[in-house]
């Protein structure tokens, strides 16, 4: 970017595509909510702008670890597994108290990111097949708990443990909020640590990033623990929200993940992305879902007619601007 | 890596090439010794050809896939592919099973194609092109059936699933014929050996002047059309068309075949015939557990301790 500055047209040309580049779904975003506003009446309503952000709170969660992970240059497929399974353990530790009902899924869905971790860093195997294999593994494992899926656990409905889904603060469910902060979190760690550096060097250049002396491995499996222990926690909230654990839920959610990352701008290469951007990249896609609803008439298949067709779009769009920009 | 390769000693290398060329045969002549005398019924006309015929979809979507995967590419949209073939069958079969077909396959084409034009015109990922294509492609399928299973009563095209041609099922005999033609595809054509050498290095096939964006395009769309055949034969065996639910995780599958049978993640070969038995020793696993009648959710997990394995034993090689 530094290095363009050969005429000011080119160089306010080339700011102007990378602003579109880094900031286009945020103004889709915008442009988007400012359409449906206008056309459902239904849509401004307190009511549905809280159970669109509710909605899009779970989804946050997983793709939170995702862009970590995404952002090292990494891809972790077993999410949507560890999702489902992390709510089938939170549902069924409820009845030994909240404290089970967290850690127990967060422990087990944190090992099986160590252990996808450890196989990508120690053995070089690529992280596509490696978290392939958890998410068979962890939807296995899944079902051995639940007898073929045949049992759902539920959760006690005086349990305390059910505030964490279902309860608000002013009028706001409690898992944005939770959300939130998780995400203030991961800015931190991604923007103001030595992790974090680590993690872009990693997606820039793993060669260079060896040479210079950084944890390479290290990294590599904490990441993908975060990843792991996110989406187990995305489940736990799932779980206290439906108050059971359903076993359906999470397939093909490890995709819908990483939509929302390379919607928000993470290059899927590795190397660059934020953390605002899949925040953007989530509200999007439960921006589409509710307007689909909205509609009503419209059939609800073509909401992922719709999600296909606008990732396609952007990614699109993302490479030609990358494209124009090296030239 | 490297350093593991430097300290290996010479016999462990050699017991690793080995099992890097030969593990998949090996293990399916393994897996079929244990049922012959283990599992009762094993040894009977009737289910040698039940195995068979599961696994025929899963080869058909795997050799398309394995040309992929030999270009570095990776195609995540078939089992989407297979429901949108699925979902034309029972409007075109009016007009007879041919056409119907016809429609199916070049549904499959098109959606190759576009893929193959993403990947190779714009060079965006093919995990990324293939994606878009995956997540918009069932719910494509979706919208052309309503969302609804159609029964399909057409005997002809019924013929396609369950007949057989002396004694041997029509979907067996069409992977196998399909299996051979990719065979000869990549052993002995020019396209087959381009295709190899933009999987082994992209820009030095572009320097040496090889029709590189054509050959790209080629393979997701020769996947493309195996996808919709394995679509096709699906929905022929089951007698309905259900789009929410044929191909699904096909992609998954697939792809376990074709790196079980020995083809690396990182272009530069493809192993066909490792590929057919990739399919069938998947397919041997999960009848093996299911006639000990261990459940379902162990036959996953035994699944994914075989990629584990598999990737790793073939992973030396291929990060030389």
């Amino acid at each position: 970017m530094t290095a363009q500055s050969a005429t000011p047209v080119s160089a306010r040309n080339a700011a102007f595509a990378g602003v579109l580049q880094r900031q286009g779904a945020a103004v889709v975003l915008v442009l988007g909510i400012a359409a449906a506003w206008f056309a459902f009446p239904h849509f401004g309503t307190a009511d549905n702008l809280r159970s669109l952000v509710l909605q899009g709170s779970f989804l946050a969660v997983i793709a939170l670890g995702m862009t970590f992970v995404i952002i090292s240059g990494g891809i972790d497929l077993s999410v949507g597994s560890n999702y489902a399974l992390g709510g089938v353990l939170a549902a069924w530790g409820a009845q030994y108290g909240i404290f089970v009902a967290i850690l127990l899924p967060l422990a087990v869905c944190s090992l099986i990111g160590l252990i996808n971790g450890l196989l990508i860093a120690r053995t070089g195997m690529a992280p596509f097949i490696v978290t392939l294999a958890s998410l068979l593994f962890a939807r296995g494992l899944l079902l051995a708990l639940t007898s073929e899926g045949a049992t759902t656990y539920k959760v006690d409905p005086g349990s305390a443990f059910l505030w964490l889904g279902q309860g608000t603060i002013f009028g706001v469910g409690v898992p944005v909020y939770l959300t939130l902060i998780l995400f203030a979190l991961g800015g931190l760690l991604l923007r103001r640590t030595r992790f974090g550096q680590s993690v872009f060097a990693i997606g820039g250049a793993e060669n260079s990033a060896m040479l210079m002396g950084l944890p390479v491995a290290r990294t590599k499996i904490s990441l993908y623990t975060l990843s792991g222990g996110l989406a187990g926690f995305a489940g736990v909230l799932t779980a206290a929200y439906l108050q059971s654990g359903v076993t359906v839920i999470g397939v093909g959610t490890e995709l819908d993940a990483i939509s929302v990352v390379v919607i928000g701008g993470t290059l899927l290469t590795g190397g660059a992305g934020t953390i605002i951007g899949t925040l953007v990249g989530v509200l999007l896609r439960t921006l589409i879902q509710n307007v689909i609803n909205q509609i009503g008439t419209l059939d609800s298949n073509y909401q992922t007619v719709v999600s296909g067709a606008f990732l396609l779009v952007v990614v699109v769009i993302q490479r030609l601007l990358a494209r124009s920009r090296t030239r | 890596m490297s350093s593991a390769t430097l300290t290996r000693s010479p016999d462990r290398a050699k017991v690793t090439a080995w099992l890097q060329n030969y593990g998949v045969y090996l293990a399916v002549v393994v897996l079929l010794l244990f049922n012959v005398f283990f599992t009762e019924n094993f040894l009977s006309a009737a289910n040698f050809r039940t195995q068979l015929v599961q696994a025929s979809p899963v080869c058909i979507v795997a050799l398309g896939m394995a040309l992929v995967i030999g270009t570095e590419g990776i195609d995540l949209s078939v089992g989407s592919v297979m429901a949108i073939a699925a979902a034309l069958i029972p409007l075109y079969l009016g007009a007879g099973p041919l056409t119907a077909i016809i429609v199916a396959v070049i549904a499959g084409v098109v959606s190759g194609l576009f893929s193959g034009y993403l990947v190779a015109y714009l060079g965006i990922q093919p995990i990324i092109a293939t994606l878009a294509l995956l997540v918009g492609g069932r719910g494509l399928a979706l919208v052309i059936a309503h969302g609804q299973l159609v029964q399909v009563r057409n005997q002809d095209f019924l013929e396609l699933g369950t007949g057989d041609v002396l004694g041997v099922p029509i979907m067996v005999i069409v992977a196998g014929v399909l299996a051979v033609l990719a065979g000869l595809v990549v052993q002995r054509t020019t396209f087959g050996r381009h295709l190899v050498a933009v999987g082994g290095n992209r820009s030095a096939s572009t320097l040496a002047g090889l029709p590189v964006k054509r050959v790209l395009v080629s393979v997701y769309v020769i996947s493309g059309a195996l996808a919709a055949i394995a679509g096709v034969l699906a929905t022929s065996r089951l007698g309905a068309s259900d789009p929410s639910d044929v191909g699904l995780l096909m992609e998954l599958s697939a792809i376990t075949a074709v790196v079980v049978g020995g083809t690396p993640l990182t272009g530069g070969r493809v192993r066909v015939l490792g590929t057919v038995f990739g399919a069938l020793l998947m397919q041997l696993v999960q009848a093996t557990l299911i006639k000990h009648n261990l459940p379902d959710s162990t036959a996953q997990m035994v699944q994914a301790a075989i990629i584990v394995v598999a990737v790793y034993v073939a992973r030396e090689r291929s990060s030389k």
